[in-house]
């Protein structure tokens, strides 16, 4: 073997077509043509329209979640800091506060909920799993203590309409535009800055990062807070969507994000993954939960339904690496009666 | 027992095996022969084939044509057990112990002798141990806990595991890559012993003078195929690297006579708790100063410290006249530092990471500037850079966006030094920076730190390898449990005067 300064093959390779993301955006067209024979009401752009608006929260908390599991972190508070957004922007309206003033004082809360997370994570050195386990429950507390069980609603319309309506000529509701461009900037980050190449180093060895000059500890926490600031948002899009700020808004929202940025891909011990896949991955399972809503399914068959794509998410490419493995170990048995020549 | 009897069959053989991997070729025609009594040295540069080697004895993998014979009795090893049941006991490197059990627990693992009611016999398990270790001539303590043996020990216990079972050939694939000069010296005492039991032992080192000190016979690999099985008392270390490249071989040790320049690297009374005390010392530009002594002396610790990984507690640290804070990695680069780490696969290098990616994670700042798209990275402009230096090292591989993993040590070493060498530093740290590479990549490594040092950089160089010490350095600088305890120069150091301070006997150089 010489030096060779050829670059790698680009384009379309067996290897690119059998990409997980490729796979899910495959699924994501199944689906939807699926559905589209299946349910008559589905196809339409008012539904659809409808399908996309129901996961803002969904789509918008994946984006920072996407960075933290490339860099080997995770952030389960985020459910949490949704509820006790939510639950403080209906104290606050109650309270006689102009909406304008509201949402600045909340995203401030966000942004306290991710600095305390990333501050656990970063200083004490305690793993982020662990962390934000306790700060979910803490957070969800929280939430009780601003508002306990009841719920505040009759919202301004002109805020609630900018939660549900489209954005004029499209059938897109306002919040998943922002995603949209919102989406594309992580993209951009994560892909094609130094930022993006410095996560996966640390979620792949952070050792060798540390080593390589890379600031560790100021990203994972910038990425902690930035995810509680959008979580925080997402709480404001929540009540404001629904019309109601309760404590319990959102409660077990985590895990649906989770589960898609799995399912799009990204390995759960960090260092590999796009973008792309978790995007797609986000409009499967939206689909899939509208689907299952138009057919009348229950929402305990629903979680069920998200539980288990979650599952197969974590152990699809574990069966695929152990078959690969089985059939390299063949091949390597066998005995080559001509080795052809290099 | 003398020279093995041509009479008696080996006791474990390859005969004229072959082996692929898919297109590649691993193996060719190898023939091997393990006489009891001997011990036989297996030779060549990394990517040889003496992994391959060890696999097939250890019965992972199966030839795909040729044999392998025991007693000289064709057998088809079908996984590790057959081989065990053989006889065949593999050392590697890094032994894995229970570090909770106690050393006896260990050798005897899974098959401790009862007593009444299923229990583990404890009493039998430790007079067992403790006779083993009379018979290899050690002094451990068979209750102690594996935790926090040295990696010596810890292949001791490995080696009485292995008699333990009835081994009759012992395998030791670079055993004394992670030890200092005395523990060498035990396990060569520990191997001559089985040797005079009769055991056969095949021995891999990339230290040729340990082959001609402990080995009757080497077998040398070149590209996978058989060069050939001398006695090495019929060689010279030339003859036997002749044989391993293929090729003669410039100086292992073209080290450069410089006039040192301004002052590059200076530290100042520098201070760890519980790591290294009042350290103080300079690197001049064009310098190559090795910091020698034995492993735990503290080198590493210091090294980490002057970079930032770890903070200090007192003292300071100045590059090119600048002074840095403590504990930040970043400023250490910008100021003009660079540390090729100790720890290749954990530190250098993101293994799961492309080769060009591993090159360009240090300069992810000028990079983006290079690119002139504001905060984006073009990935041609760091490809570009890579072949660079791919090129410039001689770095052998098949594509740029290849993992790192898949190269070999010494071209993975290759590629953390041109990951700090794309910084263009004026400072470089080495850190154990031949650790496992084969003779031919180490030259070559030897003759760029030469060539840096002709261009004016500053190299601070530890090594655990007394010939690279003395060949290389104009400076050295001997640690002893945290101190500084000599600082000799180019034309007084020997191994003898360089082993008299790390081991705290009196330097023989001027003290510090």
């Amino acid at each position: 073997m010489t030096t060779d300064t050829k670059s790698a093959p680009r384009g379309l390779s067996l290897g690119r077509l059998l990409r997980w993301e490729t796979a899910v955006t495959a699924l994501l067209v199944i689906v939807f043509a699926g559905g589209a024979g299946f349910s008559p009401d589905f196809a339409n752009t008012d539904n659809l329209s409808f399908a996309l608006g129901d996961l803002s929260e969904i789509a918008l908390i994946a984006l920072p979640m996407t960075l933290l599991v490339v860099c080997g972190q995770v952030d389960l508070s985020v459910a949490s800091v949704l509820g006790l957004c939510s639950a403080l922007t209906g104290k606050l309206w109650d309270g006689g506060m102009a909406i304008e003033t509201i949402i600045p004082i909340v995203l401030v809360v966000g942004v306290v909920c991710g600095l305390v997370n990333g501050l656990l994570v970063t200083r004490l050195g305690l793993p982020s799993l662990a962390v934000t386990i306790g700060t979910m429950t803490l957070y969800r507390g929280l939430a009780y203590v601003v508002l306990g069980t009841e719920a505040i609603s009759e919202f301004p319309t002109r805020y609630t309409n900018l939660a549900t309506e489209s954005i004029p000529g499209m059938p897109i509701p306002y919040p998943i535009a922002l995603f949209a461009v919102l989406a594309i900037i992580t993209a951009v980050v994560l892909h094609a800055t130094g930022v993006g190449r410095s996560l996966f180093a640390i979620g792949s060895q952070e050792d060798a990062a540390y080593f390589a000059g890379i600031r560790v500890k100021r990203l994972k926490l910038v990425l902690f807070v930035v995810s509680g600031l959008v979580a925080g948002f997402a709480g404001i899009v929540f009540t404001l969507r629904y019309g109601s700020a309760r404590a319990d808004n959102g409660l077990g929202l985590e895990l649906t994000v989770i589960a898609a940025v799995l399912l799009g891909g990204i390995d759960f011990d960090g260092g590999k993954g796009t973008l792309g896949g978790v995007i797609a991955a986000v409009l499967l399972i939206g689909l899939l939960r509208n689907l299952l809503m138009l057919n009348d399914v229950s929402t305990e068959v629903q979680s069920i339904v998200t539980g288990l794509l979650l599952i197969i998410s974590v152990l699809t490419p574990r069966l695929i690496a152990v078959v690969r493995e089985a059939q390299g170990r063949r091949r390597g048995a066998r005995p080559v009666p001509s080795a052809a020549a290099p | 027992m003398s020279a093995p009897g041509r009479s008696t069959p080996p006791t474990l053989a390859l005969v004229n095996v072959s082996k692929s991997f898919g297109a590649v070729r691993a193996l060719q025609g190898v023939t091997l022969e393990l006489h009891a009594g001997e011990v036989h040295a297996l030779a060549g540069e990394n990517g040889a084939g003496k992994s391959t080697v060890v696999k097939t004895f250890a019965g992972v993998h199966r030839p795909d044509a040729g044999e392998v014979r025991v007693d000289g009795e064709p057998v088809a090893f079908n996984g590790p057990a057959d081989a065990q049941a053989a006889g065949v006991a593999v050392i590697y490197q890094e032994p894995t112990l229970f570090p909770d059990l106690s050393v006896a627990e260990n050798i005897f693992m899974g098959r401790q002798p009862r007593a009444g009611l299923g229990r583990i016999d404890r009493r039998t398990v430790h007079a067992e141990t403790a006779k083993l270790f009379r018979r290899l001539g050690v002094a451990l303590d068979p209750q102690q806990p594996a935790r926090g043996l040295s990696i010596a020990d810890q292949q001791v216990v490995e080696i009485a595991k292995a008699i333990s079972r009835d081994a009759r050939v012992l395998i030791m694939d670079e055993p004394t890559a992670a030890l200092t000069g005395q523990e060498v010296e035990r396990l060569f005492n520990v191997t001559r012993t089985l040797r005079e039991q009769g055991c056969a032992i095949l021995f891999i080192s990339h230290r040729l003078e340990e082959i001609f000190e402990i080995c009757q016979r080497v077998t040398t690999l070149r590209d996978g195929t058989y060069v050939g099985t001398d006695k090495v008392e019929d060689l010279t270390a030339d003859d036997l690297v002749r044989r391993m490249v293929g090729r003669d071989l410039d100086a292992l040790y073209p080290k450069q006579d410089v006039t040192p320049g301004e002052v590059a690297l200076k530290v100042g009374r520098l201070t760890r708790e519980g790591a290294f005390t009042d350290i103080s010392f300079e690197v001049r530009r064009g310098e190559i100063v090795a910091l020698a002594g034995l492993v735990g002396a503290g080198r590493s610790e210091v090294a980490r410290a002057i970079f930032g990984v770890d903070r200090w507690d007192a003292g300071s640290v100045e590059v090119a006249g600048k002074k840095l804070p403590a504990g930040s990695p970043t400023a250490a680069m910008s100021a003009g530092l660079a540390l090729v780490p100790e720890d290749r696969r954990q530190q250098g290098l993101v293994m799961d990471m492309s080769i060009e990616r591993n090159m360009g994670l240090t300069q992810l700042r000028s990079l983006r500037k290079e690119t002139g798209r504001g905060p984006l990275i073009s990935r041609k402009v760091e490809r570009n850079r890579a072949a660079d230096w791919a090129l410039r090292l001689q770095l052998k591989y098949a594509r740029l966006t290849d993992t790192v993993g898949v190269l070999s040590g010494g071209n993975q070493q290759k590629v953390v030094l041109a990951k700090w060498l794309a910084t263009e530093p004026t400072v470089l740290i080495v850190d154990e920076p031949t650790r496992g590479i084969d003779v031919g990549t180490k030259a070559e490594v030897h003759r760029l730190l030469s060539e840096l040092a002709a261009q004016d950089l500053a190299v601070l160089m530890i090594s655990s390898d007394l010939p690279e010490v003395i060949g290389m350095a104009d400076r050295v600088l001997v640690m002893h449990e945290g101190r500084l305890t000599a600082e000799i120069d180019r034309a007084d150091a020997t191994e003898e005067s360089v082993m008299a301070a790390a081991t705290g006997r009196a330097g023989t150089g001027k003290a510090a």
